[in-house]
């Protein structure tokens, strides 16, 4: 995802902007919000309304049963540990797709878009297969060390992994590129190591993409349902908890827990925007 | 940053590192579900995506897919425009607002559609269903995809040489004239990259999908639906099929969208230049 200045240097003062007809203006301004209103806007409002409607107590004992707050705790804990893998692998992999040059780059800077191309369905059957109780790395897991892969938390990291790993490269990679050499030479020949050049040099200018990247892959994860549902429809996280409450008729057990994570989600959105609107100023 | 050729061991540990990772994570998951599907040859694959419901349920996924580019490419650009040519109140808020599919959970966005739509919903229209039908799946998959054009087309809008415009406009062009002769060739590759990321996101959505269209069998059941049925039925058969093709789909993706960003990247460059 890119975002772009709230304030645009190119600002608009042409000459034709008086001949502009007001309808033209309006006609494409009311459309946007018309169209953004009805898809985006709407079901926002639908899912806090319906969640509240019936009052804050029921609400609340919706929420603070067990199945559900372990359920959002799960997804929570998940999460939050594919971050921070995420935003390490992450920020390495840009790192190596452009600053090092090496054969089979291209299909590597290629590759690392297919979380973006796939339908994350086909995400967990690819993980089922691989990691499953039936297979050679799954059994091993399984026989040897003791622990199941599948339908259990390492197989909702794994595949949280996997559908998160583009996020922060995407938003690296672009401030890497722009990058002027001179700083880093003039460090490397002051004497500074590669580890000291990348923490005190590179890593503070990339530090807000590193933080809107994680960001936005935290927030893809809590939201996550068509990998998680093959590899690990046990234990429940939120949304495949959210998806039986909804199979079942249980609204008000849904709607709480939609709340929730709508909050979770939408305290991410106005923080990136945030980072992004500060990094572009 | 400058690009250099390993040398040091150090430089090999981080390359190796980041090369093993990618692997694991992506390479050996795409080499599995080709070898199972494939593992009897090509025609069971054939034989399982030939099936009159497995026929239905790619059409079904076809059309609505297409419907949700068509709707967000088109109010896709009329937002990016507003977004970057138009100074008004409740612009930054129209900004957030764009984003949220991104970070709302697809089953939410299918639940939410039930509290419309639904038996006893806000919204319920009487003369023809919209849950359970063809027209929530057509609703789930807009959703979800609809941020792509706008956030493509918004950056190249933004950074636009205004003077072309102006000059069109001083020569008499009409509005409509100037944006199809002057606007459109800029942003286009922009457009056909937001195009195919909606596209995409629309073909594999199953979350949304699966809440609102309910998946019955012959009627509104989409590919990604099919896959999970047919998991649950044993048809590993046509599950694995369906999964390699929608894979195989993926992939024709990627490369389509490297080859745009090859484009784009030229073009910009060649911008560049040209204003140097």
């Amino acid at each position: 995802m890119t975002s772009y200045p709230l304030n645009p240097t190119s600002e608009i003062r042409l000459p034709a902007q008086r001949t502009q007809p007001a309808w033209g203006k309006w006609g494409l301004r009311i459309a946007s919000i018309t169209y953004l209103a009805a898809f985006v806007a709407v079901p926002v409002l639908v899912i806090n309304v319906e969640g509240l409607r019936s009052g804050w107590d029921l609400f609340w004992a919706s929420l603070v049963r067990p199945a559900a707050l372990n359920a959002i705790w799960l997804t929570l804990w998940t999460a939050a540990l594919m971050t921070v893998i995420n935003v390490i692998m992450g920020t390495l992999t840009a790192y190596v797709l452009v600053s090092y040059r090496f054969p089979g780059k291209e299909i590597l800077n290629t590759l690392v878009d297919l979380p973006f191309a796939i339908p994350t369905l086909v995400t967990g059957v690819m993980l089922v297969l691989l990691y499953g109780p039936q297979t050679a790395i799954g059994g091993f897991f399984e026989k040897q060390l003791g622990f199941k892969l599948l339908f259990a938390p390492p197989a909702i990291v794994i595949a949280l992994l996997f559908v998160g790993y583009p996020f922060v490269i995407r938003a690296v990679q672009p401030v890497l590129l722009t990058l002027e050499p001179n700083q880093q030479d003039a460090a490397q020949t002051l004497g500074a190591s590669d580890w000291y050049t990348f923490r005190r040099v590179i890593f503070p200018a990339i530090r807000p993409a590193v933080v809107t990247g994680g960001l936005l892959s935290f927030a893809r994860a809590l939201g996550e349902f068509g990998a998680i549902v093959i590899v690990a429809i046990r234990p429940q996280v939120a949304t495949v908890y959210l998806y039986g409450q909804v199979e079942g008729g249980n609204m008000q057990a849904a709607s709480a827990v939609s709340v929730v994570l709508l909050m979770i989600a939408f305290i991410i959105t106005l923080t990136v925007d945030l980072v992004e609107s500060r990094r572009h100023a | 940053m400058r690009e250099i050729t390993p040398r040091k061991p150090l430089h090999f540990l981080i390359l190796g590192i980041a090369l093993l990772y990618i692997a694991v994570l992506l390479v050996a998951p795409i080499v599995t579900i080709v070898q199972k599907a494939l593992a009897n040859g090509f025609q069971p694959v054939i034989t399982a995506l030939s099936e009159p419901n497995v026929i239905h349920a790619l059409q079904v996924t076809f059309v609505m897919t297409l419907g949700a580019v068509l709707l967000n490419t088109v109010f896709g650009i009329i937002i990016a425009w507003v977004l970057t040519r138009q100074q008004f109140r409740g612009r930054r808020f129209l900004n957030i607002l764009v984003d949220i599919p991104f970070v709302f959970s697809p089953v939410i966005a299918g639940y939410s559609l039930i509290v419309l739509f639904g038996r006893d919903g806000w919204l319920t229209p009487t003369a023809f269903p919209i849950v359970f039908a063809l027209p929530g799946i057509l609703l789930a998959k807009t959703f979800v995809s609809l941020p792509f054009v706008t956030r493509e087309v918004g950056p190249v809008l933004a950074t636009l040489d205004t003077e072309p415009e102006a000059a069109a406009y001083t020569m008499g062009a009409s509005q409509w004239l100037t944006f199809r002769r002057i606007i459109l060739p800029n942003i286009w590759p922009g457009i056909m990259y937001g195009v195919v990321l909606t596209l995409a996101r629309a073909l594999g959505e199953f979350g949304a999908v699966a809440v609102v269209g309910g998946g019955i069998e012959g009627q509104t059941e989409t590919a990604t639906m099919f896959v999970f049925r047919a998991l649950n039925d044993r048809n590993k058969v046509g599950a694995y099929s369906m999964s390699l093709l929608l894979g195989l789909t993926a992939i024709v993706v990627l490369i389509v969208m490297r080859l745009l960003r090859r484009s784009i990247v030229r073009e910009q460059t060649a911008h560049v230049n040209h204003t140097r």
